[in-house]
């Protein structure tokens, strides 16, 4: 057993970092710190910038422009990368449809699009939940009806994040409307600009948009953008989502926010001392970080025994992974509310004149608020625990 | 970065399961308890054969130079048996002090705590400490070339059948200061130690010591006499460490026998543990197992540190998770079980027990959380 990590994994460390803090526009940097939102530009010039360098997706395998490294390594680059803070890379394209292309897609597929999205050429959104169907994915009804060399699609999707950016949309369809749920589902790639789609934003309570409503009104899609088998989407979609649940942690994200905690809470003052110093505010603080290092350390866990076993099957631990980096979130942005005080309450929508005394303070409710998702979405935490009891405890 | 036991530690695991499942069935418990001393010599002495209570010496003092992940394989052991023969009070504690003790302390005492002939005890609570070590009454005054030690102790772990007391004494300064803390060895059959033993809540031993002039040598003081506080935390810590180990055996095998329990359970015609409510509360225990389990990996890893003040902090930090995950699984267990999880005859129960003392052991949950929060948190 040895926790440390490699002179080697100590030096690419500082590689990562230097090269994050150097080529990062510093205005961007500053909106993560502070909470603000981040443009579409934002994002899509920051994945240049790692694609520049050969850090797009460095997960991927190294045909398709993966770096091939360990998985400390992968771990230590998403770590230094949330701490920055940077932004993170959208999910979409480099964690989900990507790996999904490169596994089951063909060729043609995989040339087409796979450069594209490690580049951002393409902003891809992701069609899977449905009005009817959130946890119970698998009873979504939008139909795709094969007709000549088209499928035609009609539906809805829902909690569709940034749709209104995107340019593509990987959906999950039912096929086969005479098949049991699961069998049945195709996993198709739609333009967005197609004939028939609308996109209706969704109010978050931040008074943010970050999720929508998209609709699929006879819309003609290609026979080509279906990807592997016809009715094998739901294989393809569980793949996807375990891939997800390994990213869900966000160590680094909330060693940066606990940062900014203690940064703010040296500067507020709570009585005659600056409320870092008072003791119960400092208890809940450290309890935090507490349960932070402790999942840090199952998530070494988990990617040591990968690093060690090989990928094969999502491990069933890291629910676990899942369920105490999205609670630690939430705790740490119940914190920075705190802080805040009296200034929580002002409502400055972004881009209007900011409140001097409350610019500091102003994204932080709005976070808190929004960050009741991270224990909702990717398989609610009560999915995660389902998981657990029957994978792991075999209930 | 590596999770994975050696090829000898590997082996060490094994031989110490195989040992324990051989001798140390629920039923076998209850019979060394009953035994003079309330526990087994006889099990005592097969730990002795299998090195287990010469491990962490080194090996000229005729041990095995093992180091802490070796000792956290025999506790996670211990506390997934219930073991409660005095390995932490003998080997962990006692040992820690000798380890840190002269050449002849160490040739005097280590060769009948490797053969398991002698046992020891760290008499170190007072009636007003709670979970400061530095809050020393009992005196030590110098007298000749040697000290007398008078004072209370209490809750002295497995002091009833100790051959030797380690002894926390104030040789300088006030009740609660630092400086002025030693420690000395003493004979259990000194003249002046009155000793009162006592059953523990957990089925195991401790003793209520009474010390009146006992007289002592100038070579029983372990370490410097004036300002020894910092080796009593250094070795406290390493219990700490070891407790953490052993409430990851303790949770783990409780959650294993809640588990099993309701699956075979059944009402409503069905297994109680096809209920989401209870799958749920099983998920959570999962979990608090496994993030203490890391934070023990943490504690046991910080043994080596060699910046004291960083070593302090993280064994108070997985202190503060295994407590906590301690308190969820015990009751979490007892709750899954319905009213047998209260009864003295199935297993649950005595997890539940053990889980709730090593909380009450060296700082709990809030004392340690207040030390990390004291240091400015544990993120770096």
């Amino acid at each position: 057993m040895d926790l440390s990590f490699s002179k080697e994994e100590v030096a690419f460390r500082e590689e990562v970092r230097t090269f994050f803090r150097e080529s990062l526009d510093p205005v961007v940097r500053k909106k993560l710190q502070e909470g603000h939102h981040t443009s579409k530009d934002d994002l899509v010039n920051w994945q240049r910038t790692l694609n520049k360098k050969g850090w797009a997706v460095p997960h991927w395998p190294t045909e398709y422009g993966g770096t091939g490294w360990s998985a400390a390594k992968q771990y230590i680059f998403l770590e230094e990368l949330q701490k920055t803070p940077a932004p993170p890379p959208l999910p979409f394209g480099v964690n989900m449809v990507g790996p999904v292309i490169y596994t089951f897609g063909n060729e043609a597929q995989k040339k087409h699009y796979l450069p594209r999205i490690a580049n951002m050429d393409d902003w891809w959104c992701q069609g899977f939940s449905e009005p009817g169907s959130g946890s119970d994915l698998a009873s979504l009804k939008t139909t795709a009806k094969k007709k000549g060399d088209t499928y035609i699609v009609n539906g809805q999707k829902t909690w569709t994040t940034l749709a209104q950016h995107a340019d593509w949309i990987f959906c999950l369809c039912r096929t086969d409307p005479d098949a049991k749920k699961q069998s049945g589902i195709s996993f198709i790639l739609i333009d967005m600009k197609s004939k028939g789609i609308t996109v209706r934003p969704i109010q978050t309570i931040d008074g943010g948009v970050e999720v929508n409503e998209v609709f699929f009104d006879e819309v003609v899609v290609p026979a080509e953008n279906l990807v592997g088998e016809e009715n094998k989407g739901w294989d393809y979609a569980k793949f996807l989502l375990g891939n997800e649940r390994v990213n869900i942690a966000r160590v680094g994200m909330s060693k940066e926010r606990i940062r900014r905690i203690k940064e703010l809470a040296s500067s507020v003052m709570s009585g005659d001392k600056p409320l870092i110093e008072d003791p119960q505010f400092r208890q809940k603080l450290a309890a935090t970080e507490i349960e932070l290092k402790a999942l840090e350390l199952t998530q070494m866990r988990v990617v040591a025994a990968e690093g060690k076993h090989g990928k094969g099957k999502p491990d069933p631990a890291s629910s676990i992974l899942k369920i105490k980096g999205s609670e630690i979130q939430q705790t740490l942005t119940e914190l920075l509310l705190e802080v805040t005080g009296p200034f929580a309450l002002p409502f400055m929508p972004e881009g209007e004149g900011q409140n001097e005394e409350g610019d500091w303070a102003s994204p932080i409710a709005p976070t808190y608020f929004n960050y009741r998702k991270v224990s909702i979405y990717g398989g609610s935490n009560e999915i995660q625990r389902n998981i657990i009891a029957k994978a792991v405890l075999g209930l | 970065m590596d999770f994975d036991l050696s090829e000898e530690q590997r082996l060490l695991k094994d031989s110490v399961d195989g040992l324990l499942k051989s001798s140390y069935e629920f039923e076998a418990r209850k019979k060394y308890r009953a035994e003079k001393g309330g526990w087994s010599r006889d099990v005592w002495g097969k730990f002795a054969e299998q090195g287990l209570l010469g491990l962490p010496f080194s090996e000229d003092d005729g041990g095995f130079g093992a180091g802490p992940i070796e000792t956290m394989i025999v506790m996670e052991a211990l506390g997934r048996n219930l073991v409660i023969e005095p390995y932490l009070d003998t080997v962990v504690l006692g040992g820690g002090f000798l380890r840190r003790g002269s050449a002849e302390q160490r040739a005097a005492y280590l060769p009948g705590v490797i053969d398991g002939s002698k046992t020891l005890a760290f008499a170190q609570v007072e009636r007003d400490s709670r979970y400061d070590l530095g809050d020393v009454v009992t005196s030590a005054k110098k007298s000749g070339s040697g000290y007398v030690l008078s004072g209370e102790k209490f809750v002295v772990g497995h002091g009833d059948t100790a051959d030797t007391l380690i002894v926390t004494a104030r040789t300088s300064g006030g009740q609660r200061d630092a400086k002025g803390v030693g420690v000395f060895l003493v004979p259990a059959n000194a003249k002046g130690v009155d000793i009162k033993g006592y059953e523990t809540q957990d089925g195991s031993r401790a003793a209520d010591i009474k010390l009146n002039n006992v007289e002592v040598g100038a070579d029983a003081a372990i370490g410097n006499a004036e300002d020894g506080l910092s080796i009593v935390n250094q070795v406290v810590d390493d219990a700490r460490i070891a407790l953490c180990a052993e409430a990851v055996g303790a949770m783990e095998e409780a959650l294993k026998i809640s588990v099993e329990y309701i699956k075979e359970r059944k009402q409503f015609g069905v297994a109680i543990g096809s209920f989401q409510a209870l799958q749920h509360r099983a998920a959570d225990m999962f979990t608090a197992l496994e993030t203490a389990r890391s934070m023990s990996f943490l504690a046991s890893m910080a043994s080596s540190f060699t910046d004291l003040d960083e070593r302090t902090k993280t064994v108070a930090a997985a202190k503060v998770q295994i407590g906590r995950s301690a308190r969820f699984v015990g009751q979490g267990g007892v709750q899954l079980h319905g009213g047998v999880g209260v009864t003295m005859e199935y297993r649950i129960g005595h997890y539940f027990k053990r889980l709730t003392m090593i909380e009450q052991q060296f700082g709990d949950a809030d004392y340690h959380l207040r030390r990390v929060a004291q240091a400015g948190g544990i993120t770096e």
